[in-house]
């Protein structure tokens, strides 16, 4: 996986959605016409089944559950209603899409922003804060990867509901109201950041350590002989020079978190308070499954995001892809 | 309008969670940077490194051991049982453990060789980027997403009606009188869930592997062809190799991935038809059966079959790059 992975050989350093350079074009002899044949076709099998989800997501409610959204072609029909109905909600289904397409957001930037800068921090200190026990917390961090986030679920359930202690000393507090049944978390978002953090830290942290580590020793030396304080060098120095590092997590992260749908159902439900567009999607699929042109039209708000996301930074989301793809 | 203004509201607590944890860390830093002479240096260390390590105690460490240990203990999580939840895994469950090994073998095996093939085929055409960007577009997409895409293919129809689902109608065409309930289909449901896993994970395949081959130096492929190599001799014996370590990642990630997949059968079949694998099994327990005990049991079945797969991988890159 990744130790080694993000060092050389696995993950070649060149933009792997760019154009070839030129001596590879001059190298290859022949570009095949049955090569090219072959993955035209594949593209499109490829995107057909989203261009089904498109097409369906328009159609009138009678022509969508009535015939194939291929048929669409030879009897074009179009309509916006049925994202009107989705976005308010209607008759068919009573509550829309639209507050949890903004718990989305307000789920995902936060649980993209609060685990990098920890991240960040942690992976200063480890490579830059000389200290006894640092390899061998680097690398503590790096094996908790192993920890499929299913483990954690229940636990830290408990603790945002209950509270924990160890023996006498509290170490999360039991936020219940007094008389009520309810934690003061419940019905907030900041279980799911928290969560979402916790769960983003190992990697974050490891592959962040891995681009701070290899800035230049001595222009770190020459701050700290200059008298700069830790923080100092952190803010002015590591962070600017740590952009691409933290551009590609941080969109990995926010569609990691935009598309995740285990950590929202546990911590947040399905309720329109707090729950994301992957939630609301599972429930009205689960309810509402033969009304196909309003739970197309459903999914497609949702995936516009992170296609939007795709298509307009696709060099960054490439990277973080191909750096967090072993996250969970 | 009044929807608009709730998602404000929404948006609005995100960005007060976001300048909370801003001033935290702007008070923490502002804290830390007061310490001067011998203090300076561990306040620094504890600042920096503080915070993560705490959330990774809370968040990781000790729900891992408070999951081994709800593990032998009963539904309520109060009573010890021993090995019984295990027992009843094995027991009990054996459909479902089949199930998440035959996800874990085929879906990474499935999308690594079409993504290799499609590397290959792209490596040997002029405008690439069009087709590689389209390919690689499922990734983005959510689990839930996909689901709901598939849906279409797979809905079922009364043959008689006018077909809704593709995979009937062009099946239809090719003269089956009567398609099946795909996703009752026992037991080849389980294998069109696993289409729409190798349908998102390709692309990823794609663009990893291509880049590799891109980063066979050139000299090494024409030697070999000056040797006399061509076609599938130079494929096995020279590209293959030198991008041993990359396929290996490539694999070993997909299955990472598959492994604590849950959103594709949740959506799809709820685990139902033959269909449940271990991560829907240990929602489902956990979080509506309320059997911790079972629900924990599961988890820690996850966690174990983690553990080889990194271990592997490690020894894999370490003779990989021994032998460089």
């Amino acid at each position: 996986m990744s130790v080694e992975a993000h060092e050389m050989p696995i993950l070649p350093d060149v933009d792997p959605l760019e154009k070839e350079s030129i001596p590879q074009a001059a190298r290859r002899k022949l570009s095949s016409p049955w090569a090219s044949f072959v993955v035209v076709v594949i593209t499109f099998l490829w995107t057909i089944p989203t261009l089904g989800l498109l097409v369906t997501s328009l159609r009138p409610a009678a022509d969508a559950q009535n015939s194939g959204w291929w048929t669409f072609f030879a009897n074009p029909a179009v309509t916006w209603s049925n994202y009107a109905e989705v976005l308010t909600g209607g008759n068919t289904i009573p509550n829309g899409i639209t507050p949890y397409f903004f718990n989305s957001f307000a789920i995902a930037i936060p649980a993209a922003i609060f685990p990098l800068t920890l991240a960040c921090m942690a992976a200063y200190a480890l490579a830059w804060v000389r200290f006894k026990w640092s390899t061998v917390v680097f690398f503590t961090i790096f094996a908790l990867q192993v920890i499929p986030l299913q483990m954690s679920l229940l636990p830290l359930l408990q603790m945002f509901n209950l509270g924990w202690s160890l023996g006498p000393i509290p170490i999360f507090p039991d936020l219940n109201r007094p008389g009520s049944e309810q934690s003061l978390l419940a019905g907030t978002y900041i279980p799911l950041w928290i969560a979402h953090t916790m769960f983003a830290l190992p990697l974050a942290i490891f592959l962040i350590h891995n681009f701070i580590a290899q800035l230049p020793r001595d222009l770190m030396e020459a701050a700290r002989v200059d008298g700069a304080s830790h923080f100092l060098i952190f803010r002015k120095i590591v962070l600017p020079l740590s952009v691409p590092a933290i551009a590609s997590f941080a969109i990995f992260q926010f569609l990691w978190v935009w598309n995740d749908l285990l950590v929202a159902l546990t911590f947040a439900g399905g309720t329109p308070d707090v729950a994301p567009v992957t939630a609301y999607l599972a429930n009205v699929k689960g309810t509402y499954g033969a009304q196909l042109h309003l739970i197309t039209a459903g999914a497609f708000i949702a995936i516009v995001v992170p296609l939007i996301v795709f298509f307009a930074l696709q060099r960054y989301f490439v990277r973080g892809l191909l750096a967090g793809s072993v996250k969970g | 309008m009044e929807e608009l203004l709730l998602g404000l509201e929404k948006l609005w607590s995100g960005f007060l969670g976001i300048a909370a944890f801003g001033v935290l860390i702007v008070v923490l830093f502002f804290l830390g940077s007061r310490f001067r002479g011998r203090f300076s240096h561990p306040a620094a260390l504890l600042i920096f490194l503080g915070p993560a390590v705490v959330l990774l105690i809370m968040g990781l460490i000790v729900p891992a051991v408070r999951t081994i240990s709800a593990s032998f203990q009963n539904s309520s999580g109060k009573e010890p049982v021993g090995w019984a939840n295990y027992q009843w895994i094995f027991d009990s469950q054996s459909d479902v453990i089949v199930n998440s090994l035959l996800w874990i073998v085929i879906t990474p095996i499935a999308s690594t060789a079409l993504g290799l093939t499609l590397a290959l085929l792209l490596d040997r055409m002029r405008r690439e980027s069009v087709a590689k960007s389209l390919i690689f577009m499922p990734m983005a997409i959510s689990f839930v997403g996909a689901s709901i895409i598939w849906s279409l293919i797979y809905e079922y129809r009364a043959p008689d009606k006018p077909q809704v689902g593709l995979l009937s109608q062009i099946v239809m065409w090719f003269g089956v009188a009567d398609p099946p309930k795909w996703l009752l289909w026992q037991p080849f449901n389980n294998y069109l869930l696993m289409v729409i896993m190798v349908w998102i994970q390709v692309g990823f395949a794609m663009v990893v592997l291509s880049a590799a081959i891109k980063a066979i130096p050139g000299d090494v492929v024409e030697a070999a062809e000056l040797d006399g190599a061509t076609g599938w001799k130079l494929f096995s014996k020279v590209t293959i190799p030198m991008i041993r370590a990359t396929l290996i990642v490539v694999v070993t990630t997909i299955m990472f991935a598959v492994l604590k997949i849950f959103d594709i059968v949740r959506v799809m079949t709820n685990g139902n038809f033959g269909t449940q694998i271990v991560p829907n099994e240990m929602y489902a327990q956990a979080f509506v059966q309320f059997d911790i005990g079972r629900g924990s049991a599961l988890a820690v079945v996850l966690f174990v079959a983690v553990i080889p797969l990194i271990v592997f991988n490690v020894y894999q890159l370490r003779k990989d790059r021994a032998t460089r």
